[in-house]
């Protein structure tokens, strides 16, 4: 029976799906089945088409290590057909479960990407080394700032407002740490300042998108062009004359934890990062927390899913929306220090390279939830470190092709191919009181 | 007749939503009679139309608005103006003065980069910066067209570079392989950068008709694997690569595939403003005159109405989309095959794919609005080179004045405030 | 709580919803606000929960006099409402709907989910209402959804309820339980506004009545008065609901459909099984509360459902499977249910509007290009022959009033060459005067020997049109039975109970 229940009609700036179009049904349970069946015909079809021969030498620790691991030296095309073979026999546990109609089990689709990913490694990268922490180092460092938009990203979409202008907040911040860093000369008056820089650019997309009603997405895209043109500006005109005063601030350097950074190849990906990096770790666990499980979290959920039932709860709709992207600009703005406090010392006009868009398609591929977002940001993050680590060793693999993985399925992903993403109700549409 | 060229009275700002859980209003709703009319108006009115409204007033002031702004910066990081603020106590008239350098000396910069240069003494040169204006409006032109009309039938077509991007590749394939006659070579490959614009605008329209998948994401994401298409063609010789360079970048295009000149080879104008021209002819026609148009209107006004009237959404998504991919890909071709004629690379777009959104805004998503704006930004963007030039003050203000300007016009009531004008009364 | 209004007026633009209104009600009173759609009563109360400003008057609670500046204020001084459009977040489950706004906390604002569904459940149990904390809102039927807007008031613990036409949504039985519910919680103390249109249920429940005409409180009525008084004084003259029409000259079954079946998107089953037929000349009206496959039906016939299968036949002629644009062509009218969602485009002209469901074809239509000339003459013929009150034919459909924009949307869809005209609440939030016109027009279509399909959630309506009544229930024909069958029955049918003697009428 359908019920009469008040759901927002998605209008223009609603990034939900139009009414007026038929939307495909969810992929629903043959998901799962469809994407390992898929990603094994890829790796199949590679293995067909090319030949390799030699060993792959996976080296699992670096010099630093307390207690080294060994290098794992396998047999290259032996390893990867053997890897097909697994993954042949998950997928197959996939469609079984499938049409047991019984649960599938999270262990299944991990153990798939490890050993699609081992099996693929050792195809391309026959007669090389890899270093598995500096591939999944690198992934992570590449990461941090995805993670930061996205969070930001989240954020904002779950109380309505979308904000497309993610860029504009990482380059921005990553200006005012700069800046701040230079002068003041610590870098954590940069950090204040680049979560700074990013509330005040989420306040004037709220100042717009909120109090004057323009359509969220016009705003975000005008202030990407905004930061662009004023960061640049400011580039050639302030920063590059007086590169010594204003652009040339302390880096900030890896701070190993002890005991934790010392664990064998977990210690040298995770715990040995600047600081930055571990805030970055309570940020998403707090985030994650309390969007879930405080009263905070339910408002500003409420209020992105049905801002006049919140409303009419005594609510206040915009104001709840406003502290959540500033705060969500902040967290955004951080994410821009990354890269001119740890990434490389100083500012560089568009530096962020088009990063928060890539957090965007984090954002939505990660279903508007934190932790998945989070996910799908080091995701990305892999995808773009992968590339990087591929050309380098000469394999086959055009870099172009995994640099647009990202974007590729987060399209699929928005088309509902690999499981739809539905926004929050109310995203992107302003609230009106009368 | 039709609406599109009226002026719109009321100032009900861009992006009014459908209020979102209305109705318990239903009794105003209901009887309401004329008067609530305009109430009801002015939250049901879906953004995109929002646009079209406003005031020329605060229009005015919006320009006014940025320019100051954009002053404020230059002042701001003018080396005599600081330099003398340090002594302003003592001696304002110095302040003053090089302030009123350092502002003028940049807009009269804009000026004769833009309009008329008073510098040179042939007549011919003297106006040559006008038709530098003309060639930078050409694809501004072009592109502003292909997200207005993408406007009207409420869709957001954020994919510019990415179908420049592609059309451009595709065109310079076409330019640079072959050697045809001109009268073949060149049409050829104008229409196979359309062809391919629209294909990559297309996909997001029919990714919207079949699967809801919202263009905006669509778009945005086009544009990355665009670019990482093109890229990658760039790297194969029989795509885009040139033999033995490992620059990503093709080969300079045949002399038969390059847009002839208007006014000769003395002045860089080409024949890419003419057809941004027809362009706007033919979609002014498309929109006021053509079934097609009525039809992608009242998809954009009311998706729902159009459906139950027998007019096919979905489709219209589609074919809106691969028209206005067909825009922006002759905003590339013009780029290839007219203006940097040199050869294709991934920056081919030069920001246009952007600019375009800000020109079809200030156009109201008007075809003869988007040509005004279109030019205007063209000699913002003529003007910015010769500022950065000859006072060394970097053509990214251009990009500050630009964006501003569009935030500005799109909330009428914060520019009211600012200047202290009385709120528009809602009629 | 005994509440006092005073003076209320509240203005949009021009237009004075409530003018100077006042009210007073006692606490264990049920008191109703009655009114025509349109009247200012669901104005008036939004003003009392903070919703809106009044721009004149006061609100006065036990004697004080309160200044709400939003609906936080009013349930603090223990106002709970039951919104017409439920104030509920699908997502949530029903203890977080319950509690937000309301939380009670513990470690650093931590969500105490445990007692907040005890909360429900002790509300729950204390009145029958049988809700589960724990389940989805969007997973709950409508009636359940209502109960959890009244456990929403009184867990923050509202003295003075206000239902705003709550049964609008509700079947006839679910009707009744509610009113049983609102005398539960009257026996409690507690005070209620009820507001309705509905005659029947304000003489089952009022303590007393408060008659709403356009903003304006036209006095107040006895609960036991009949029918027909009340519903002169809510319209303001005696009503006429009999709409005058020869008996029907009946020609072969024009239109024949037959085992429809309805799924939606997401699998659910909005019309099972249905068949039946219309002749030429016959208005079949069909009869049912708001939500049992009315709204499917009629985009079935139209193309506008997705997954349908059976059979429609409008001369012969198969429809399931066509475009809605080849339905249209081949002459089915439709006045969809809310034209503002699917009947005209706002931003339209009346004359671009006019054009909507023929921008494919002649007369307005010449390779591609558009026939201004032809529509304008068109349009300006339609504004006098239909008595649209409008500037001109420029004017654009969103400054129309109710009723003018609906003579636009029946303009636009009598002149054409109609076999079959379908009609969904015609009358819908439209003025009394162009209620006649329409109904007019309609039985003009059936007299020229069109067939008529009429939906209607007014029984009166359906009941005034039809030659024969169908009644839905879940999806399914409870029954197809004469015109002039009782109301009663009719009533009884439409909570999907067949009486036992009863006779389909075969076309």
């Amino acid at each position: 029976m359908s019920t009469t229940m008040d759901r927002p009609t998605p209008e223009s700036g609603g990034l939900a799906p139009d009414d007026a179009v038929t939307p495909t049904r969810t992929a629903g349970r043959r998901k799962l089945p469809t994407i390992l069946g898929v990603v094994t015909v890829l790796l199949g079809l590679r293995l067909l088409t090319t030949s390799r021969s030699g060993d792959t030498t996976f080296r699992l620790a670096v010099d630093s290590d307390f207690a080294k691991l060994p290098d794992a030296v396998l047999p290259s095309s032996a390893t990867a057909w053997l890897m097909l073979v697994v993954c042949l026999a998950l997928t197959a546990e996939a469609v079984r479960r499938m049409l047991a109609r019984s649960r599938q089990p999270l262990w299944l689709p991990i153990v798939f990407a490890l050993a699609w990913m081992i099996g693929f490694l050792s195809w391309e990268a026959a007669g090389s080394r890899i270093s598995i922490v500096s591939l999944l180092a690198g992934a992570i460092a590449l990461a941090i700032p995805l993670v930061f938009g996205a969070l930001g990203g989240v954020l904002g979409e779950r109380a309505g407002v979308v904000n497309i202008a993610i860029d504009g907040q990482l380059l921005f911040g990553a200006f005012a740490a700069s800046i701040t860093a230079s002068l003041t000369g610590s870098p954590w008056a940069g950090l204040v300042a680049a979560m700074a820089a990013g509330a005040l650019m989420a306040l004037v997309l709220g100042l717009f998108a909120i109090t004057y009603f323009v359509d969220q997405v016009i705003v975000g895209v005008v202030l990407n062009v905004l930061v662009v043109g004023l960061t640049n500006f400011l580039f050639r005109q302030v920063l590059t004359p007086n590169a010594e005063s204003l652009n040339s601030p302390e880096r900030m350097r890896g701070l190993p934890i002890p005991v934790l950074g010392d664990i064998p190849l977990i210690g040298p990906i995770f715990f040995r990062q600047p600081a930055l990096v571990y805030v970055l770790y309570v940020i998403v666990a707090l985030v994650a927390w309390s969007l879930y499980r405080t009263r905070w979290g339910l408002r500003v959920r409420a209020v992105g899913e049905h801002p006049k039932a919140a409303d009419t709860v005594g609510i206040k709709v915009n104001r709840t929306r406003y502290r959540t992207i500033l705060l969500a600009g902040a967290i955004a703005g951080l994410g821009g220090a990354y890269y001119s406090l740890v990434s490389v010392s100083g500012f560089n006009r568009e530096m962020t390279g088009g990063a928060g868009y890539i957090a965007l398609a984090a954002v939505i591929f990660g279903k508007w939830d934190p932790i998945r977002a989070t996910l799908a940001a080091l995701l990305f993050g892999f995808a773009q470190n992968l590339a990087g680590v591929l050309s380098s060793i000469g394999a086959q693999i055009p870099p172009q092709l995994l640099l647009s993985l990202p974007y590729v399925i987060t399209i699929f992903a928005v088309a509902g191919l690999v499981g739809r993403s539905r926004p929050p109700a109310a995203d992107g549409v302003a609230y009106r009181q009368q | 007749m039709s609406d599109t060229d009226k002026p719109k009275q009321d100032d009900a700002p861009v992006g009014a939503p459908v209020d979102v859980a209305d109705d318990s209003t239903a009794d105003t709703r209901a009887d309401a009679g004329a008067d609530a009319g305009a109430d009801r108006e002015a939250r049901s009115r879906s953004m995109l139309r929002e646009i079209a409204s406003g005031d020329a007033l605060s229009g005015v002031l919006a320009v006014f608005l940025a320019v100051f702004v954009g002053s404020v910066m230059i002042a701001a990081t003018d080396d005599g103006v600081r330099e003398t603020l340090s002594y302003i106590t003592a001696r304002p008239s110095d302040f003053f003065s090089a302030l009123w350098d350092a502002i003028s000396g940049a807009y009269s910069a804009m000026f004769r980069g833009a309009v008329y240069n008073n510098l040179v003494t042939d007549p011919a040169q003297q106006w040559r910066p006008l038709t530098e204006t003309l060639k930078f409006a050409g694809p501004l032109i072009l592109g502003g067209l292909g997200v207005g009309l993408a406007f009207r039938a409420a869709m957001f077509n954020i994919g510019g570079r990415g179908q420049m991007l592609l059309a451009g590749g595709a065109a310079a394939w076409i330019g640079f392989r072959f050697d045809l006659p001109m009268i073949i070579h060149l049409p050829l490959a104008v229409l196979v950068g359309m062809l391919f614009g629209a294909l990559w605008g297309g996909i997001a329209g029919l990714l919207k008709a079949r699967t809801g998948a919202h263009e905006v994401i669509v778009t945005i994401m086009l544009n990355y694997v665009g670019y990482y298409l093109v890229f990658w063609a760039l790297t194969k010789e029989w795509l885009l690569a040139t033999p033995g360079s490992v620059n990503p970048k093709s080969p300079p295009m045949k002399d038969s595939a390059i847009l002839p000149k208007v006014l000769g080879d003395r002045f860089n104008l080409h024949f890419g403003f003419i057809i941004a021209l027809v362009a706007v002819a033919v979609v002014w026609w498309l929109l006021n005159r053509s079934t097609l148009g009525y039809r992608i209107r009242a998809v954009g006004e009311n998706p729902n109405a159009a459906r139950a009237s027998g007019i096919n959404v979905g489709r219209t998504y589609t074919v809106v989309m691969m028209l206005g991919g067909a825009l922006l890909g002759l905003a590339g071709v013009n780029q290839v095959l007219g203006t940097v004629t040199s050869g294709v690379s991934v920056d081919i777009d030069a920001g246009i794919g952007f600019d375009a959104i800000t020109v079809a805004l200030l156009g109201r998503s008007r075809p003869l609005g988007i040509l005004a704006a279109g030019i205007l930004f063209g000699a913002f963007k003529a003007g910015g080179f010769t500022m950065q030039a000859s006072e060394n003050i970097s053509v990214d203000l251009v990009l500050v004045v630009q964006s501003l300007i569009v935030l500005f016009l799109a909330a009428p009531p914060l520019v009211r405030a600012i200047f202290r004008l009385p709120a528009q009364e809602a009629k | 709580m005994r509440l006092v209004l005073r003076g209320i007026t509240k203005r949009f633009g021009s237009m004075v919803a409530n003018d100077s209104i006042s009210l007073t009600v006692e606490p264990g009173e049920i008191h109703c606000l009655l009114g025509e759609n349109g009247a200012g009563k669901s104005t008036l109360m939004n003003v009392l929960y903070g919703l809106y400003k009044a721009d004149e008057g006061e609100i006065e609670l036990d004697g004080k006099v309160q200044h709400f500046t939003g609906p936080g204020d009013a349930m603090a001084a223990g106002i709970g409402m039951v919104h017409q459009h439920f104030m509920l977040i699908p997502v949530f489950t029903v203890a977080e709907n319950v509690m937000l706004g309301n939380e009670t906390t513990g470690f650093a604002g931590s969500l105490d989910l445990d007692a907040a569904s005890a909360r429900v459940t002790e509300i729950s149990e204390r009145f029958g209402f049988h809700v589960n904390p724990d389940s989805l809102v969007e997973d709950l039927p409508v009636g359940v959804q209502q109960r959890v807007e009244i456990i929403k008031a009184l867990s923050r613990d509202a003295e003075l309820l206000v239902f705003d036409e709550p049964t609008a949504v509700l079947t006839p039985q679910e009707t009744d339980e509610l009113m049983d519910i609102m005398r539960q919680l009257k026996e409690a103390g507690k005070a209620i506004v009820f507001i309705t249109h509905k005659l029947r249920e304000v003489r089952a429940v009022a303590d007393r009545i408060t008659v709403i005409r356009l903003g304006k409180v036209v006095g107040e009525a006895d609960p036991k008065a009949s029918n027909a008084e009340l519903a002169s004084m809510m319209v303001g003259r005696p009503v006429e609901l009999v709409v005058h029409k020869d008996p029907p000259t009946l020609g072969d079954a024009a239109f024949v459909v037959k085992d429809l079946r309805v799924v939606d998107a997401a699998g659910h089953v909005h019309v099972n099984g249905l068949s039946f037929t219309i002749r030429a000349g016959e208005v079949l009206a069909v009869a049912g509360v708001q939500g049992n496959g009315q709204t499917e039906l009629t985009e079935a016939i139209l193309g506008l459902q997705d997954d349908v299968t059976g059979s429609i036949t409008l001369d012969g002629v198969e429809l399931v499977g066509r475009s809605t644009r080849k339905i249209l062509d081949a002459g089915v009218g439709f006045i969809p249910e809310d034209r503002q969602v699917d009947g005209l485009v706002p931003g339209f002209t009346i004359a671009e509007n006019l054009m909507l469901n023929r921008s494919f074809k002649s007369p307005f239509v010449k390779n591609g290009s558009l026939r201004l000339g032809a529509l304008r003459e068109f349009a300006q013929k339609k504004l006098t022959e239909y008595d649209v009150r409008a500037r001109d034919i420029d004017a654009l459909a969103t400054n129309l009033s109710g009723g003018n924009q609906q003579k636009v949307v029946v303009a636009r869809e009598l002149s054409r060459d109609l076999r079959l005209l379908v009609a969904a609440q015609p009358t819908r939030g439209v003025d009394v005067g162009s209620i006649e016109f329409i109904h007019k027009q309609i039985v003009a279509t059936r007299d020229s020997g069109i067939p008529v399909l009429v939906v209607s959630t007014e029984l009166d309506e359906v009941v005034a049109l039809a030659d024969r009544i169908m009644v839905l229930y879940r999806g399914q024909v409870v029954g197809i039975v004469p015109a002039d069958t009782p109301r009663e029955t009719l009533g009884l049918m439409m909570t999907g109970e067949r009486p036992k003697d009863l006779k389909d009428v075969v076309a």
